[in-house]
């Protein structure tokens, strides 16, 4: 009875229960709306791996898995092969990562435990800033004024001191000409030195103080405790760095078309132009003619997604490791 | 240190550890000096970029003609009207269709997909995303729409940048939103409050300085973007505030005068490209600023 009473006494309450639970479809309503759009957000990568396969079917279907070592690249015979600009992303990108990766080390270093406290928050902003630069504005100032100078003083001083050795003497082969990969791969090394020692920077603050201080207070030397302690603690998450600083190296566009010479030819000399995907991208296809050549672009653009992709998979799978293991030791 | 008198047997032994340490400092001092290097090489290059844009770019900054004029055939005077205007507007478009696509999805993610998979993997594809080369953010756009529709157009330029805005929001929504405390969240919902109200209500207003950071990061992010706009929204010579034609734009008129051979076309990339830049900065240095009063 009692039971009923109350059941009966809520039901029949509705101008004090109805402002409370003012229309619960808007409850609902608001989650499915948010959850839609989280879900077309995780649909944008599937869409675009979709339409590139979709868009270059022409070519996939005609050369297979032939287009990545064919060195081919003939608009007008329609004879079409990545290797060239496959070659070219690669091997601007390894120059880039050879440079960066020890310089963003250093930086990351004299920020984390070198800098006096009132000059980190300034200083780190000023390498930040290298990233906030468009890559237009990179690909520009190296056309006009980096190139030139490297010409003029850098390649014939490389080419005189490596030119004679045998093997070393092959990449540093040819006139220098100012443009070509190594100069592309100079300036990306430039582009991707805020992106790693970013990274570098935060993964190193996560060490635990006891940690460092241990080793300082068994007469380590800041250097000896930075390599000995704080690069092992932090190892994951500095490869993890490096890898999204490569993943942004092989997608540049814009810096790399400016000064890497265009041109579809394969060559062991560093100092030779060649192409890199992005770049073939960049100047061909809005020239191109003919559903094939279009299709071996966008399957150019499809592999260059695969590779940039699967990169930056990696390295957000390191960096969620060493969060882990860092929740579980903390 | 040979000053100290030492017991005769010992003596030999600390002159080793002596050298030892020596070197041990010397090596550690040496390492040190080249991360102060690495630094300076850093700053060299930030200093050297901005510093030629502003010499470059000084001069043609200073003519008002570059502000109303439209961009000339080469050979003859001219501004960057068209461009700067076909710019805002691009970006305008591309930040108000990213924006609340970013926002919302930001939320899902921070409050209400704690559990479950399209929580995680959608970070998880967002953070890749994040990184994505954006030509390759062109070339969809290009098979999705311009190919459709059948002519480049503004609206296509538009939605490229809207691609790269969302990432962006996506993740800086769901950052910020996470910093806010729970006990926020339980004061509302003890207070009887819907969820929704309790998001609209209290998260997002607790939020709103780094929401706002965010979206001018991301502002500042797809104005200087070239690769994207070159197979969507293509160029225009001529004044055009037609969302549905191709329409200028300060990133492929700088990409196309800097490639050409004429030294007018030449002055005008430098003032587009210093116009950007100090665009760009001022947009960061200012977002930095704003999250930085917050903390």
């Amino acid at each position: 009875m009692a039971l009923d009473a109350t059941a009966t006494s809520v039901t029949s309450d509705p101008p004090h229960s109805r402002p409370a639970r003012s229309a619960p479809w808007i409850e609902t309503a608001f989650e499915w709306l948010t959850r839609s759009f989280a879900f077309f957000v995780f649909c944008i990568l599937v869409g675009i791996v979709a339409s590139l396969v979709l868009g270059s079917q022409l070519t996939l279907g005609k050369y297979g898995f032939s287009f990545i070592w064919s060195a081919e690249w003939n608009p007008v015979t329609e004879e079409f092969g990545a290797l060239v600009p496959i070659y070219g992303t690669l091997v601007t990108s390894a120059i880039a990562m050879l440079i960066g990766v020890p310089v963003s080390f250093g930086i990351a270093l004299f920020l984390t435990e070198l800098s006096p406290s009132w000059l980190k928050r300034s200083l780190g902003t000023a390498i930040e800033l290298l990233a906030a630069i468009p890559s237009i504005i990179y690909g520009m100032w190296g056309l006009f004024v980096f190139a030139p100078l490297f010409q003029a003083h850098a390649q014939p001083f490389l080419v005189s001191t490596f030119g004679g050795i045998p093997l070393v003497g092959q990449l540093f082969a040819g006139p220098p000409l100012g443009i070509g990969m190594l100069t592309a791969g100079l300036i990306m090394s430039i582009m991707v030195i805020p992106f790693i020692s970013a990274v570098m920077r935060d993964v190193f603050e996560i060490v635990p103080p006891m940690l460092k201080e241990s080793a300082y207070g068994l007469g380590a030397t800041t250097w000896e405790v930075v390599w000995r302690v704080v690069l092992p603690y932090t190892k994951v998450g500095v490869v993890g760095g490096i890898m999204l600083g490569l993943g942004r190296a092989l997608g540049e566009t814009m810096a790399v078309t400016f000064v890497i010479g265009n041109a579809h030819r394969l060559s062991a000399s560093l100092m030779a132009p060649g192409n890199s995907i992005a770049s073939a991208l960049a100047n061909e296809f809005t020239e191109a003619v003919g559903d094939v050549y279009f299709s071996a672009l966008i399957e150019l653009g499809l592999i260059l997604f695969l590779i940039t992709t699967v990169v930056l998979a990696l390295s957000k799978l390191l960096l969620m490791q060493l969060a882990k293991s860092e929740g579980v030791r903390a | 240190m040979s000053a100290v008198p030492h017991p005769a047997g010992t003596a030999g032994v600390v002159h080793a550890g002596n050298r030892l340490y020596r070197s041990r400092k010397r090596v550690n001092f040496m390492l040190l000096g080249i991360s102060g290097l690495a630094l300076a090489f850093g700053l060299f290059w930030l200093v050297w970029i901005l510093g030629t844009l502003l010499y470059e770019g000084g001069t043609a900054l200073a003519r008002a003609s570059l502000y109303y004029q439209m961009t000339p055939p080469p050979g003859s005077d001219g501004g960057l009207a068209n461009a700067i205007v076909g710019s805002l507007l691009m970006v305008g478009a591309g930040t108000l269709l990213g924006t609340p696509v970013g926002i919302l999805a930001g939320t899902y993610l921070a409050e209400y997909g704690r559990s479950g998979w399209l929580a995680s993997a959608t970070r998880f594809l967002n953070d890749v995303l994040l990184s994505a080369p954006s030509i390759v953010i062109g070339l969809f756009v290009y098979s999705v729409f311009v190919a459709r529709v059948g002519h480049f157009s503004a609206w296509a330029g538009s939605l490229a940048l809207a691609l790269i805005v969302i990432p962006v929001i996506v993740r800086t929504t769901d950052d910020m939103l996470k910093l806010v405390p729970n006990s926020l969240r339980e004061a509302a919902m003890a207070l009887g409050a819907p969820v929704w109200k309790m998001i609209t209500l209290v998260t997002y207003r607790a939020a709103r300085t780094g929401i706002v950071t965010g979206i001018l990061l991301a502002v500042a992010r797809i104005s200087g973007e070239t690769a994207p706009l070159l197979f969507t929204a293509l160029n225009n010579q001529f004044w055009s505030t037609n969302m549905d034609a191709p329409m200028s734009n300060l990133p492929v008129v700088i990409f196309q005068f800097a490639m050409s051979p004429y030294q007018d076309w030449h002055r005008l990339a430098w003032g587009g490209a210093a116009l950007i830049t100090i665009a760009v900065l001022v947009l960061n240095i200012f977002a930095r600023a704003l999250f930085r009063k917050t903390d």
